[in-house]
């Protein structure tokens, strides 16, 4: 995945910075229980929103089941219709194909419409390198490219970020990419939003090439979707010569008709609104209608992998609605940002580990960035049971074992950091199975439990420095039982 | 190996746990929601459309080009950008200058044009949504993006469909399809939603039923 976030701290450092911030705070709070309360209203308007959901997972879990066959006939379909097929087998690979294509154009701009696919590879960076300017259109990611930051939320790239300090970034920054924001500009949503149109208009009107993800593909048919709001989806797939699409293997549907499930639960889970203003679908090209060349890259970058792990395949299901990290209290007060990845929240917990193995720091600690509370899995409109996958996630970071890394089986070493935690589980294990070693050893803790530490030490410290360490009854469980015959024969006084 | 090869194998490869045959798709989903007539599914579309900011006018096909005639004086518009194939008689009143769309015409000049009409391919009541497919009466993607100012004329009943699984089986997946529902809007400042970023800032839409129907509806 991206390079945009190696060096990242580790989850609980990242957080731990991002809870102190109370303007951040206070922004995420705001939009994540606006967003929330409005997604159920949503949800609540359609009757079936129970059977939708279930064939929504099973489409895609079909989908992922019979994915070569997927892939080869969707490339048939796409070829067809009149568009050209690469295949990227990593971030690498993508991005020399996506810079290759926008050279043989000979221009040196892109306009782009938000993808979270060519966020994960780190395109623009690699464009940049090769000489080529990438203008991001969506509004929020005009936001966080403007201010030199990185996106924090999948639908609501800029959710940590306030309306004033928007205005700051524009007056300060606008002019460095193009027009400049008018002036007294003020920090009402309308005039912002209107200085980002006049900003991105003579952008949209010169551009010859543009570069777009997808939210789906089917494969029967090769038409390629795009859901989005603004506009700026339909002037990125509309005005250019040449459409280059970057899509993560997995965004496959096979029919037409299964579209029917996705365009009704997407836009409800997402923004919370009935249809999203704008969808576009594109089958190859059109004469003199639109982009008259049109490429696509599918992209893997680990999603192979994925569909390996037979417990968390399912992230591949992800239709990137964003639900998840709108119900997450984790995600709530941490920020998109800890996460350390452009797939942030609950579903980035998953998905980022898998994608991008569990080596460094950041990943490893991604399993362990959530409560359990199975919020995420209850709002998820493809029912991927995120808390399941957590788990799982959390016991092949501890214990390792074997796993696919690019195509390949390795066996994962267990992850540094937890040695105590292996240590204690293996003395508890011992001493549950000497029955005798148990009893001595309650018996001595509850004698002497005005004696213990409220922290541990040594290893255990930074585990009870969040936690408080459960107080010792002053009589052991078994001995109870045995002298109060099963509790039928307690007396009053003996509590 | 090329990479098509090396990325199908190593999915081949991931599945090798996974049984070959699996159940069709069960679909127990609603085909549309709730139980309504057909004035009942336009007058769901006609609210759902101005739920969502689009300004819904109603008329007969007869009333059809003063109604257009109407709206575009309102607007002060000067000139409308017309798709090649829209029914001549609905702009035979309208004064503003009429510009055909052209193959060589640059965005910048369709920057310039006030106002577009088009028809539509279907309306979903449920969503409150409209869907162009490029056919002669609605025109190239292009012209119903650049302007500011779209009207879109729905015939009703017959292009109302309640759900979105009926309008995908009305649609032609190899056409360019444009679904759009409300104008261009963007909720990505604190989620407060502003209409108006990049597509046309005003959608009206027009329903409009012949004679016959328009007076079994008043």
């Amino acid at each position: 995945m991206s390079g945009t976030f190696v060096g990242m701290p580790a989850f609980p450092r990242a957080a731990h910075e991002a809870v102190n911030n109370q303007t951040l705070r206070g922004n995420l709070r705001h939009a994540t229980h606006t967003i929330r309360a409005k997604r159920a209203n949503a949800v609540a308007e359609v009757s079936d929103w129970a059977e939708l959901r279930e064939a929504g997972k099973r489409i895609k879990d079909h989908t992922l089941r019979h994915l070569d066959r997927y892939l080869v006939q969707l490339e048939e379909s796409v070829v067809a219709a009149g568009g050209t097929v690469h295949w990227a087998a990593d971030a690498d690979e993508a991005n020399e194909i996506v810079t290759q294509l926008v050279k043989m154009t000979g221009e040196s701009e892109v306009v782009k419409v938000k993808s979270m696919a060519t966020q994960e590879i780190g395109l623009n960076e690699a464009l940049e390198a090769a000489g080529i300017r990438a203008y991001e259109t969506d509004l929020a990611e005009l936001i966080v490219q403007l201010g030199k930051d990185r996106p924090s939320h999948i639908l609501v790239p800029a959710i940590h970020r306030n309306r004033g300090e928007i205005r700051d970034i524009f007056e300060r920054e606008m002019g460095e990419w193009g027009r400049p924001a008018p002036e007294g500009l003020t920090d009402t949503p309308a005039e912002l939003a209107e200085a980002a149109r006049l900003h991105l208009r003579e952008k949209f009107l010169r551009a010859k090439v543009g570069v777009s993800g997808a939210n789906f593909m089917v494969a029967d048919t090769g038409t390629l979707v795009v859901v989005e709001s603004e506009g700026n989806g339909r002037m990125c797939l509309t005005l250019p010569e040449t459409l280059i699409s970057v899509v993560g293997i997995e965004k496959i549907v096979p029919t037409w008709q299964d579209l029917e499930v996705f365009l009704q639960t997407l836009p409800r889970s997402s923004t919370a609104e009935r249809m999203n203003p704008y969808t576009s679908t594109w089958t190859g090209t059109t004469d003199e209608d639109g982009p008259q060349n049109f490429h696509l890259v599918l992209l893997d970058n680990g999603r192979s992998d994925t569909l390996a792990d037979e417990v968390g395949r399912q992230a591949l299901r992800c239709i990137r609605c964003s639900a998840c990290l709108n119900v997450c209290p984790v995600y709530e007060r941490a920020g998109g940002h800890a996460y350390g990845s452009v797939y942030p929240g609950p579903i980035g917990a998953i998905l980022s580990p898998q994608l991008r193995g569990t080596a460094s720091e950041i990943d490893a600690s991604l399993p362990y960035a959530s409560s359990l509370c199975g919020a995420c899995y209850e709002v998820c409109p493809v029912a991927i049971d995120i808390p399941e996958v957590l788990v799982h996630l959390r016991e092949r970071v501890v214990q390792g074992g074997p796993v696919v890394r690019e195509g390949n089986k390795v066996v994962l070493k267990p992850a540094k950091g937890h040695a105590a935690e292996r240590a204690a589980m293996r003395a508890a294990r011992w001493a549950f199975a000497h029955p005798g070693v148990l009893r001595t050893g309650q018996r001595a803790a509850s004698r002497t439990r005005r004696l213990h530490p409220r922290t541990l030490p040594g290893p255990g410290k930074a585990w009870s420095g969040t936690r408080d360490l459960p107080a010792v009854p002053a009589e052991p469980f078994r001995d109870w039982w045995q002298r109060t015959n099963g509790g039928t024969s307690e007396t009053g006084g003996s509590k | 190996m090329s990479s098509r090869e090396r990325i199908l194998g190593r999915v081949r490869r991931a599945l090798a746990d996974v049984p070959g045959e699996d159940a069709p798709i069960e679909r127990a989903y609603l085909r549309e929601h709730g139980d309504r007539s057909v004035e009942e599914t336009v007058e769901l579309l006609a609210e759902n459309l101005a739920d969502y900011r689009a300004i819904v006018h109603r008329c007969t096909t007869a009333d059809l080009p003063a109604t257009l005639a109407g709206m575009l004086a309102a607007r002060g518009t000067k000139t409308v950008l017309v798709p090649p194939g829209l029914e001549p008689s609905w702009l035979a009143e309208a004064e503003a200058g009429q510009v055909p769309d052209r193959v060589e015409s640059t965005p910048d000049e369709l920057d310039r044009v006030d106002s577009v009409v088009t028809a539509c391919a279907v309306a979903i009541a449920e969503t409150g949504t409209i869907v162009l497919d490029g056919s002669p009466d609605q025109g190239r993607r292009r012209i119903t993006l650049v302007p500011d100012h779209h009207i879109c004329v729905v015939r009703v009943p017959d292009q109302v469909v309640s759900s979105v699984p009926q309008a995908l089986e009305r649609l032609d997946p190899v056409r360019p399809l444009t679904w759009i529902s409300g104008p261009s809007a963007t909720s990505d400042i604190e989620l407060d939603r502003v209409e108006g970023v990049h597509g046309p800032r005003t959608l009206e839409v027009v329903l409009v039923a012949d004679q016959a129907s328009a007076e079994v509806n008043s």
